[in-house]
Parts: structure tokens; C-alpha cells; sequence
């Protein structure tokens, strides 16, 4: 693959510095600031972790996290399974009526702006006349996040030998038995890479949430942006940093799931 | 080849739940927004008429339907303020893209460019962010653009300014903020697609006379160009309904149509209008889902 021509040039390695610097800095620069011990977020008064201090004497701010997180781990786990289901029915079911509708619809949701998703689901619960909070945003969560699960471990599965497949079948596996044993474990890296892809999202949205909670049941987002309309506050940048760490966490297992998943065929972009 | 048919029958069947769930909360909320988008603002719960009630028989139901009418739409393509909110979500989206596109491809570049065991660092680099919150790394350019922030700082300390410059509330700011949220949307898909490029093709075009710049535009870029295509509606079709951005960096006196349906449901408690936004919105982002849908059935399903 090294040849005279595919030599990386001085342009190539400046534009890449520059993107990531970009993409890194004002996050490295929040997370400092969290740590800051003036009030003013723009002065520097020493190490501190009396923002961090603040956030856990804020009962409103804990109840709205707490809430975020009981929403994530539902919303991603009903994804993760739904999604799966739909995955192996695109790349294993070949043709059956209304398949075209179905990718549609699960491809729709990656790029439909939040505020038509969020709205739609609000009047269909109205319609119904659920009672918002906790299920509402869950079921509006899992309708985004499975679309995602679906395309991660659909990409895994269309990168995978069939003749696996086929030979369990051979050798007398009925179906399902083969799907188990031999499918299952080779995508299982992908599954838990969309759990946790869907798990980051539900913590993540803002939009859809606002439209679909009812009142008292507020989760993170909500509460942050609420904060944040009214300016810049440090106890603001210690929960975020909190939430960042939470998400690293997330991502060294999803990228651990993923190399066990590329040391077994060829990796999977989680997009 | 008999083995793969037998296996198509029940994995069939793990088609059913999603789809049961995709057509009750994805399809059917549509129907909601249409019909409500017809109907007339109340002070009532919920706010807006008429209701349809499937127990006050045919009359009643009849009655209802007859009262739908297609007002809201005439004041969105009629009043000044809709119709700029519009043509101002199209120019931010096209404009944004743009710069993505610029500023997307140099990097995505360089990636595909590196030896082979740094390109996977380099994707996980990019993938990071994208799996950080939105509202979080808006809130982290607040931060820096704020009338006493390190931006400004920075740019005192080095006399290139002698007085703060405001930046929070301006297109710039929120133009900023876009490109910089979603830029790994822009990359992946086009560093996926260089990736896969057999350099043989630029060494043939080098080998044969070609310039460094001249292969590249002959040889890589329209090879490119399905990433390309995927990129710019990955980025396109969600920018020009963003809410989020606008709202904390640009200033508050010419609005994008995410914040307009916003104000309209959440502000005036206007339902009806927001719903018919919402249609409009929609209708306007049909070509582009279309040919994202396809896109997408071609990458993951092409191969069959």
C-alpha cells in the first residue's frame, strides 16, 4: 500500500492537527474551568472542587440527572433490541412486503430535524391522552435511537461471512439455533457499540425530550439549557464535565467492543 | 443457497415488533401533525379545534372534518416573518454545508492519508465528539465567546483589539457553532469513502503525467463524490431544522424555522401553527430524505 504517491504531505498532517484541535479545545477548556474556584468564570482563582460540591447540594439538578439516566438505560435498552430484530430482518430477510416503507422509516429519523420528531410524538401522546414523563420520553428515546442500533449492527452484518451461516445450517442447525449460535456471538460487539451509542444519545437529546416530558419530570438537558439561557455558571461546567466523563467511560467500552468485533472481520464505523 | 432461503423465513419475522413500533410512534404521529395543522387555535385542553371525538357519532365527526381548514398554511407562505424564517433556515444550511464541506474535506483527506494503524485512531478521534453532548459543546463555546471570555482575552492581550468584541448573538457565533458540531457528520462518510481508494489509480495518473493537483481533481475527488453527496445530507437536512444552535449564538432578531415551530408551540402555545411549520418544514426536506434513503439503501444494502 506504501508508495511514492500516498506518502502523507506537510498539507495533510496541518489540516489534521487543525481539525482535531478544533474539535478538542473548547471542551479541554470547559472541563479546566470546572475546576476553577472563583465565581466568575472567567477568572482564574486555583484549583477547586467546590462547583462539583454545589452540584451535589442541588436537589433539582441530582433529580433531573437521575431521571436522564433511568430515560437512557430503558430507552437504549428497548433499542438495542428492536434495532437488532430490525437489523437481521434487512440483511437476512431479503424480500417481504412493505420493506422498502421499513428502511424508510428507519433510516428517516438519522437525519429528520428533532423539532419535527419531538412534535409528532407530543400530539400522538396527547391524541392518546398518555399521561407525560418517564414513558413518554422513553418511547419517543427508543423510536430514534433503535434507527441507529439498526444501521451499527446492520453494517456488521453485511460485513459478515454467510457461509458461517450456512454451514451451521449444513450441519443440521435449524435457523434459529444457527442465528444463536454462530450470528449472535459474531455481532455481539456491534449490539453492545449500539447500546451504547443509543444510551449517549437519550442522555444527550435536548429537542424531543422538551416536547415529549411532562411537567416535574425535567431531565438533564432540559435543566442545563434552562440554566445556560441565563448565562454562564461554573456549577453548569462541573456538570458537564461529569457528563463528559460518564461518556468517555461509555466510549474506551464501546471502542474495547468494537476491536474485539474488528479482530474478528472487518471493523464497523458506528454511522 | 437453499440454506440462505430457509434462514430469510423467520429472521422475516423479527421484522414485526420494530415495525409494529415504527409505524404506531414514527408514521402515524405524522397523521397528528397533518391533521392538527388543519385545525383552528383554542383555549382549551388540548389547545386547538375542532376534536375529533369518535363517540359523538357520524354528525359530530362530520361536523369536525368540515370545520379543518388550510388558514394556517396561508399565514405561514403569507406573513413576512414565516417566509423569512424559511428562506433563513435554507441559506444557513446551504451556508454551513459549504464550509463543512471546505473545512471537512482536508481533514478527511489527511485521515486516509495516514498509515494504516494511525487512521483508526484518527477515526476515533473524530467519532468522540460526536458521541458528546450537542448542548454541551454549545454551552463550551459560550464559554470561550463571551463578552469577557478566553477569546477575547487572548485577542487583548495580543493588542489585536483594544476594545471586547461582542460575539455571542451574531450569525458568526452561531455559524461557528454549527460547523463545529457537525463536522465529524461531514468526515466520516468522506473519509470512508477515501479510504477505500486504490492509490494505484493516482500513481496511473502521475505515472501518465498528471500534476499532483490535476490527479486530485481528476482522479480522487469524483471518486469521492457518493461520500461526498452522503456528507452534505447528513448535514444539510438536520441544519436547516436546528433549534439548539440558533438559540444560544445568534442573536434573537432573525430566526431560523426550528425556532419559529419552537416559539409557536412552546411560547404562544399556538399548536395549529406549529403543526403546519412542521408540514412545511417537512415538505421542503422531502427531496433531500428521498435521496439521503437512497443513499443509505445503496451503502448498506448494495451489496446483495
Amino acid at each position: 500500500m506504501v508508495s511514492a504517491t500516498s506518502k502523507i504531505s506537510r498539507f495533510n498532517v496541518a489540516s489534521l492537527a487543525l481539525g482535531l484541535g478544533f474539535l478538542y479545545l473548547p471542551i479541554v477548556i470547559l472541563v479546566i474551568y470546572s475546576f476553577n474556584a472563583s465565581r466568575l468564570v472567567t477568572v482564574w482563582g486555583g484549583w477547586s472542587l467546590v462547583w462539583y460540591r454545589e452540584f451535589f447540594h442541588d436537589e433539582a439538578m441530582i433529580e433531573a440527572a437521575w431521571m436522564s439516566f433511568r430515560v437512557a438505560a430503558s430507552s437504549a435498552t428497548i433499542a438495542t433490541l428492536l434495532g437488532t430484530l430490525a437489523a437481521v430482518a434487512l440483511s437476512r430477510g431479503e424480500r417481504f412486503k412493505g420493506r422498502t416503507l421499513f428502511s424508510g422509516m428507519l433510516y428517516a429519523p438519522l437525519v429528520m430535524p428533532e423539532v419535527i420528531t419531538g412534535l409528532s410524538l407530543l400530539l400522538l401522546f396527547v391524541a392518546l391522552d398518555a399521561e407525560r414523563g418517564f414513558w413518554t420520553v422513553t418511547i419517543a428515546h427508543t423510536t430514534l435511537t433503535m434507527c441507529f442500533v439498526a444501521v451499527v449492527v446492520q453494517s456488521r452484518l453485511g460485513s459478515l461471512d454467510r457461509s458461517l451461516e450456512e454451514a451451521a445450517m449444513d450441519l443440521g442447525c435449524d435457523p434459529a439455533r444457527a442465528f444463536v449460535a454462530v450470528t449472535l456471538p459474531l455481532i455481539l460487539p456491534a449490539i453492545i457499540a449500539g447500546w451504547m451509542l443509543a444510551f449517549t444519545l437519550s442522555l444527550d437529546d435536548l429537542v424531543i425530550a422538551s416536547f415529549t416530558t411532562g411537567p416535574g419530570s425535567a431531565t438533564l438537558p432540559i435543566r442545563i439549557y434552562s440554566e445556560v439561557r441565563l448565562g454562564v455558571k461554573p456549577e453548569i461546567n462541573a456538570i458537564c464535565t461529569m457528563v463528559i466523563g460518564l461518556i468517555a467511560v461509555v466510549i474506551v467500552v464501546a471502542s474495547f467492543a468494537s476491536k474485539l468485533s474488528s479482530a474478528q472481520g472487518e471493523s464497523a464505523a458506528p454511522l | 443457497m437453499s440454506a440462505r432461503r430457509i434462514f430469510a423465513r423467520p429472521a422475516r419475522f423479527a421484522a414485526i415488533a420494530p415495525y409494529v413500533w415504527m409505524v404506531l410512534f414514527f408514521l402515524v404521529p405524522f397523521g397528528f401533525v397533518a391533521k392538527i395543522s388543519l385545525s383552528q387555535t383554542a383555549i382549551a385542553q388540548p389547545p386547538y379545534l375542532p376534536v375529533f371525538e369518535l363517540t359523538q357519532g357520524l354528525a359530530a365527526i362530520k361536523a369536525a372534518f368540515a370545520a379543518l381548514s388550510l388558514d394556517n398554511f396561508k399565514l405561514l407562505v403569507t406573513d413576512d416573518l414565516y417566509v423569512l424564517s424559511y428562506l433563513r433556515s435554507l441559506v444557513v444550511a446551504a451556508v454551513s454545508t459549504s464550509i463543512l464541506l471546505l473545512s471537512g474535506y482536508p481533514i478527511a483527506y489527511g485521515m486516509a492519508r495516514l498509515p494504516r494503524r494511525w487512521q483508526g485512531v484518527a477515526m476515533m478521534l473524530v467519532i468522540v465528539p460526536f458521541w458528546t453532548s450537542f448542548l454541551i459543546r454549545i454551552y463550551a463555546w459560550i464559554n470561550i465567546l463571551q463578552h469577557d471570555g478566553l477569546l477575547n482575552k487572548i485577542l487583548l492581550a495580543l493588542h489585536l483589539i483594544s476594545t471586547p468584541v461582542v460575539w455571542l448573538s451574531t450569525d458568526s457565533a452561531m455559524y461557528l457553532g454549527i460547523v463545529y458540531s457537525y463536522l465529524p457528520f461531514m468526515i466520516l462518510p468522506l473519509y470512508a469513502t477515501l479510504a477505500k481508494m486504490d492509490p494505484a489509480l493516482l500513481e496511473a495518473a502521475s505515472d501518465l503525467g498528471s500534476s499532483p493537483l490535476r490527479a486530485f481533481w481528476l482522479v480522487t475527488f469524483p471518486l469521492s463524490l457518493p461520500g461526498v453527496g452522503a456528507g452534505v445530507l447528513l448535514c444539510f437536512i438536520p441544519i436547516v431544522g436546528e433549534f439548539v444552535i440558533p438559540d444560544l449564538l445568534a442573536g434573537s432578531d432573525s430566526l431560523m424555522v426550528g425556532q419559529t415551530l419552537w416559539l409557536e408551540f412552546f411560547t404562544n402555545k399556538d399548536w395549529p401553527v406549529a403543526s403546519a411549520a412542521a408540514v412545511l418544514l417537512l415538505a421542503l426536506l422531502l427531496a433531500p430524505l428521498l435521496l439521503y434513503d437512497r443513499l443509505q439503501r445503496h451503502q448498506l444494502e448494495g451489496a446483495r
